[in-house]
Order: structure tokens, then C-alpha cells, then sequence
């Protein structure tokens, strides 16, 4: 009786929040296979840096990454850049200063600024705060081998164009199958070899949209690794416990239930 | 004192007497862990230790947020953030914090209906059911209160859907609205009370955890069989019962172990599966999300919510003779409330002298269409308000009502139970014949 309920509650729990997941608007969305995904996915170092770069390079001009400090790029499990080159990176960026208010050159242990150039939204919590995939049948449970399909929808905004314009009011919008409604006021950011990678990687339109994608998902999530890590540990330890106290109770219990050979 | 008879703590002459006739701690420390009970518990009983660890793990992951924490409307959101990124250990704390809501209220559903289905309600634990309602009900205030505190898009709006339910009260429903908010709209002053009374309101259920435990070592443990513990002596108690330490201690454990393997697996790998993209938003007063959907543990009363909508016949009888002081969106609110108080009177409601589910036959039928018309409102709940969910919804909510108003009194009357046995000890040497050797 109560393993069937069970049973139900658990598909319900499922059923249900996968749901609330669809409700967020049917876009197209194009799975990537990342390197992050799944229960033992990690980061992939030189992509990451490889995002950055575009991000650097393109996005920042009009999109803030306020709640990511400069100092995290730096970090294991993340882009893990040389300390000496995010000193100087954040040299790029000016902030205002909390103390004395005036505009001053970045430090490593500044965030990143808020840029909200043409309205642009911040994308410090983007691949979080987009929901791609809410498979298999709307239980969302793809979530543990695929992720939930933020970085995709990064991806597939950026890479989603159809070449369409309108003008509505004085502002021109793009035609993109990614994006809620279909239209976007975003012009196409990236184009062929718009950067030149470091590492000789083909800077396709495909390969940036990757990257960067990949970039905002550890800006979004910067301890994904070290939290995936601590899961497995987690699991590993409490299933030894589970087997232990299982037969440690058995064997407890044997005198009560008569249980001769336990 | 009234209870199962067993042996009492016996201090020692010299510093355990001294303390013992000055302050009996120890001794209610040994009465508690000795308490005896009933050796044919199943499985469905451990849900009371996974329910106490959720308590005391939110309250310990609560304590250190708050730490980090910022409750301000221009804050809170980045103070999130900063423990996600900047506080050692903080996204993990949060995480736990976050999924330990829902594992809560996984375990409390589970509780609540295995009281319902083996009649742990029913005379003589009548109090212990109220209470245990009473929590559950400071269990949906907390959590509500605690989603509001990280300031996203969802938190926001929730806080205004929410809010909004008491402002369908006829004629003071504004004003009380605005009591509760602090102000005509969600703003600071809603953040810092909600702050408040999310880090008060765990203590009170902790303390109604111990009543709860209380009048529950009163009257004895329910059992599956329904069946009273013998009373007439201790040998007599001995032969239905087994000392809570080490055999229910142990086995708790056990259950609890991989509840947690299946919890850690969640939170490492996939922590933000039970909540909603649109929180990873600050909020924002000028742009409403495309759909408002609350947690997964409160959807099932949402879909009552919403279920009674203008156009249902019951909603316009009342509203005309009520004169419309019960409009329809009041209608929806009493109903959502109704849900949860007709669970609260169930003692009064179930007329079958049979307390356990297992002997009644009819009974086993009507309770498995409870379970599943709770997954389907829990289902309609994060569907849209339109067609098939909206008569669907309807049909469900009416169900939950049938169910306690019509189905459990009538039941009493028209089924005929099967033969219970005599004794836990006849029952369990059944299931395990070495046993009675």
C-alpha cells in the first residue's frame, strides 16, 4: 500500500516541478553536449578561458557581470588564470569606488562592473535564470545528465538568428527562435572569427557561442566542481552507513522476530 | 502518571539522587529513550526522525546564513549571491537550506498520510493530530516566508499572490493586507518582518515538536494494526512493545541514512531541480514573470485555490446568498484554508470504531483515490489556468472535500470491517512465527 503512495509522491514531486519548468515559454532551445553536464561533468579549463575571452572582447561592451569578483578567475575549477594575469586583467575595467566615490582603475578584488549599456541584462546568474529543457515528458529529471539547459539557451540565442529585422517604434528588433516571443532587440553579437583565440582554436560563430555559454554557466555557478565533488563524497559515505546500519539492525532485531540465522 | 507501564530511571545513591531530587533530567532523558513501542512498527513510522533532522537541519544551515545574509530590499539578493560565491562552504549551506525545504514536506506528506491511513488520528491522540496539524500549517508560513528572502523574481511576486489571498477577506481584507505587508505594496518593511518571523517561527515549531512528542509518550504509539498497547502490566506491555533505544533508534537510522544518500545526491548534483529559474532574478516590481508557480509543496492547495472560479455553480449559490460578500476569489481562499482545516477535524469526521486502514476494506479503496486526487492537485497545480486543468482541478478539490466530509463519516456506518487481532504480540508473531518461541 504505502510503496505505491510513495511511489506517487515521488512521481508528483517530478511531475510537478518539471511543469513549473515548461511554463517558463516554449522556445526553441539546442542541446550541446558540455563538458559540465551529469553528475561527474566538469569544467572545461581552456574553454573557459576561451569564453572569457569573448566575453571580454564582446559581450562586456554592453552587459554587466556584477555579481562575479574579478579575483574568481583565478580560481581551481574555474577559468584558474595565473594571479598575476587577473591583476592585470582587471586593469581593463573601471569602477566606482565604494569608499571615496570617484571612478578608479579595477582591482582583482572588485566585481566585475554593471553594464547595462542599452538595457542590456546583467549575466552573472543567465544560465541559471533560463530553463531549456524540461524533458523527459515534462519531469525535468534530464536535469542530472544534461543540465537544465541554461548554458543551451545561451547558446542558442547567440547562435539562433535568422537574419529577419523589423523596427517597431524606433527600436529594431531581430528575428530569433531562442528567445521568448521570437524577436530580440539584441543585433547578432558574434560573427565568424570575431576574436582570435590564443590557443589556435577556429573561432566559428559556433565555437564562441559554445565558449561563452560555457563561461557564463562557471560565472553563474563558480563552485559547481567543488559542490559535485562534495555529492559524490556525500553519497559514497551514506550508502556505507545505509549497508552498515541495515545489517547492524538486522542483527538486532533477529531476537525479537526469532530469526534464527540472522 | 498515565502511560505504558515500564521501568523508571533509578539514580544511584550519592551525585546522581542529588541531581535527580533537585532536577529529574537524566531520568526524563531514560524514560524517553526506554520508551516502549509497539514492536510491530513498519516502515511508514520513520518519518517522525527524518521530520526532526529536517528541523534541526534547517535551523542549523538557517543560523549560519543569517550570518551572511542582508535583509534589504537593495541587498538581500547580492547578499545571496555573496554567500553562493565569497562565504567558504556558502553555496553548499544554502543548497542544503533550499532542498532541505522540500525534503520537510516530502516527509511531512508521507507523516500525514500514513496518520491518515492507519487512523493515528482517532481517540486517544486526538491532541497529538492538532498539533502535528498546527505544525504543519507554521511549516507552510516558514517556508513561504524563507523563499521571500532571497529577493528573486518568484519571491516577489509569490509574496504578492500570497499576500493578496488575505485581501479577499470581505470588508477588512485591505486593511489586513496591509497590516501583513507593512505597507500598500511588498517592500522593505515585508522583507525584515518575514525575515523576523522565518527565524522565529522554527523555535515554535521545535517547541510544538516537543508537545507533539509529549501527548504521542501519553498515549502510546499508533501501530498498523491499530491495536492498544496491554496496559495491565509491564510483563504484559513487554510482550507488545520494544524499548525505542536501540531498536527504533537503529532502525530510524537506517531509513534515515538513505533518505540522505537519495537528499545529497540532489543537492550535489542537481540542487536547483525543485526551484524555479525566475528566482536567479532579482525582483523586480515593474515586470511580472509570464507564469507565477509556487513551490512544489504548496501546489496541491493552489490548485484548490484556484479551482472555484466564478462560473462554478457552487461559487454562485454562494455568492448569491452570501449577497456577494463571497465572491469567488474569497470562495477560493476558504476553500484553500478548508483543505487543511477539514484534515485538522478528521478525528471528528471518521465515524468507523476500526482505527487502522489495514481492517477496512471500502476504507483501503476510498484512501488510495485520496493519494492519487493528492498527486493530480499537486499536478493541476503548476498547470495553467485554463482547459482540461481547470475542470480537472474542480473535480479533485471536490474530492478532498467528499473524501472528509461525506466519504469518512459515511464509511463508519456502512462498511463492515474485518476481524482485528487481539494483541500487537498475536499480530507480529504472525508475521514472524519464530518469534512466539
Amino acid at each position: 500500500m504505502f510503496r505505491k503512495i510513495a511511489i506517487s509522491a515521488v512521481s508528483a514531486l517530478v511531475l510537478s516541478s518539471g511543469a513549473a519548468m515548461a511554463a517558463g515559454g516554449a522556445t526553441y532551445t539546442e542541446d550541446v553536449d558540455f563538458s559540465f553536464e551529469g553528475p561527474f561533468g566538469t569544467y572545461d579549463q581552456l574553454q573557459l578561458q576561451r569564453g572569457l575571452q569573448v566575453f571580454t572582447e564582446v559581450c562586456s561592451g554592453c552587459h554587466g557581470l556584477k555579481y562575479v569578483p574579478i579575483r574568481t578567475l583565478a580560481d581551481e575549477g574555474g577559468p584558474h588564470l595565473p594571479a598575476d594575469q587577473v591583476r592585470a586583467y582587471a586593469t581593463n575595467f573601471s569602477v566606482i569606488d565604494k569608499e571615496t566615490g570617484e571612478e578608479r582603475e579595477a582591482k582583482d578584488s572588485d566585481n566585475f562592473p554593471a553594464n547595462t549599456g542599452a538595457g542590456a541584462p546583467d549575466l552573472s546568474m543567465m544560465a541559471k535564470a533560463r530553463a531549456g529543457f524540461s524533458g523527459p515528458y515534462g519531469t525535468g529529471m534530464n536535469q542530472l545528465f544534461r543540465g537544465m539547459g541554461g548554458a543551451e539557451h545561451t547558446y542558442s540565442i547567440l547562435t539562433g538568428y535568422t537574419g529577419e529585422e523589423k523596427e517597431e517604434a524606433g527600436t529594431v528588433f531581430y528575428e530569433n527562435h531562442a528567445f521568448a516571443g521570437g524577436w530580440i532587440s539584441m543585433p547578432p553579437p558574434l560573427s565568424d572569427d570575431q576574436v582570435t583565440y590564443a590557443d589556435g582554436t577556429p573561432a566559428t560563430l559556433s565555437q564562441m557561442s559554445e565558449d561563452v555559454a560555457a563561461f557564463l554557466m562557471w560565472a553563474a555557478e563558480p563552485h559547481m566542481m567543488a559542490r559535485k565533488q562534495t555529492g559524490f563524497v556525500a553519497v559514497v559515505v551514506l550508502v556505507l552507513l545505509t549497508s552498515l546500519l541495515y545489517l547492524t539492525n538486522k542483527r538486532l532485531w533477529a531476537g525479537v522476530k526469532g530469526n534464527k540465522h540472522a | 502518571m498515565a502511560g505504558i507501564p515500564h521501568d523508571h530511571y533509578e539514580p544511584k545513591p550519592g551525585f546522581q539522587t542529588w541531581l535527580h531530587t533537585r532536577l529529574p533530567i537524566v531520568g526524563l532523558a531514560y524514560d524517553t529513550l526506554t520508551f516502549p513501542t509497539p514492536k510491530n512498527l513498519n516502515w511508514m513510522w520513520i518519518w517522525g526522525i527524518v521530520l526532526t533532522f529536517c528541523l534541526a537541519l534547517q535551523i542549523i544551515t538557517g543560523i549560519v546564513l543569517v550570518m551572511h545574509y542582508t535583509p534589504h530590499v537593495d541587498m538581500a539578493f547580492a547578499s545571496i549571491e555573496h554567500i553562493m560565491r565569497n562565504v567558504n562552504g556558502g553555496h553548499m549551506i544554502r543548497y542544503l537550506h533550499m532542498n532541505g525545504a522540500s525534503l520537510f514536506f516530502f516527509a511531512v506528506y508521507l507523516h500525514i498520510f500514513r496518520g491518515l491511513y492507519y487512523g493515528s488520528y482517532k481517540a486517544p491522540r486526538e491532541v497529538t493530530w492538532i498539533i502535528g496539524i498546527v505544525i504543519y500549517i507554521l511549516m507552510m508560513a516558514t517556508a513561504f516566508m524563507g523563499y521571500v528572502l532571497p529577493w528573486g523574481q518568484m519571491s516577489f511576486w509569490g509574496a504578492t499572490v500570497i499576500t493578496g489571498l488575505f485581501g479577499a477577506i470581505p470588508g477588512v481584507g485591505p486593511v489586513i493586507q496591509e497590516w501583513l505587508l507593512g505597507g500598500p505594496a511588498v517592500d522593505n518593511a515585508t522583507l525584515n518582518r518575514f525575515f523576523s518571523l522565518h527565524y522565529l517561527l522554527p523555535f515554535v515549531i521545535a517547541a510544538l515538536v516537543a508537545v507533539h512528542i509529549w501527548a504521542f509518550h501519553t498515549t502510546g504509539n499508533n501501530n498498523p494494526t491499530g491495536v492498544d498497547v496491554r496496559r495491565g502490566s509491564k510483563e504484559e506491555a513487554a510482550k507488545d512493545t520494544v524499548p525505542f533505544w536501540p531498536y527504533y533508534v537503529v532502525k530510524d537510522l537506517v531509513a534515515l541514512a538513505l533518505i540522505l544518500v537519495i537528499f545529497f545526491a540532489v543537492v550535489g548534483f542537481m540542487p536547483n531541480y525543485l526551484g524555479h529559474p525566475d528566482n536567479y532574478i532579482e525582483a523586480n516590481a515593474l515586470a511580472t514573470p509570464a507564469h507565477i508557480v509556487p513551490e512544489w509543496y504548496f501546489l496541491p492547495f493552489y490548485a484548490i485555490l484556484r479551482a472555484f472560479t466564478a462560473d462554478v455553480w457552487v461559487v454562485i449559490a454562494v455568492e448569491w446568498l452570501t449577497f456577494g460578500i463571497v465572491d469567488a476569489k474569497f470562495f477560493g481562499v476558504l476553500a484553500m484554508f478548508g483543505a487543511i482545516a477539514v484534515m485538522a477535524i478528521v478525528p471528528w469526521l471518521d465515524t468507523s470504531s476500526v482505527r487502522s486502514g489495514r481492517y477496512r476494506p471500502k476504507f483501503k479503496a476510498w484512501f488510495s483515490l485520496l493519494v492519487i486526487d493528492f498527486v493530480v492537485l499537486m499536478w493541476v497545480g503548476a498547470m495553467p489556468a485554463e482547459e482540461p486543468y481547470a475542470t480537472i482541478s474542480l473535480i479533485a478539490s471536490a474530492y478532498w472535500f467528499a473524501y472528509f466530509l461525506v466519504i469518512l463519516p459515511l464509511l463508519g456506518v456502512l462498511e463492515k470491517p474485518l476481524p482485528i487481532p487481539v494483541t500487537i504480540e498475536e499480530d507480529f508473531n504472525a508475521h514472524y512465527p519464530g518469534a512466539a518461541e
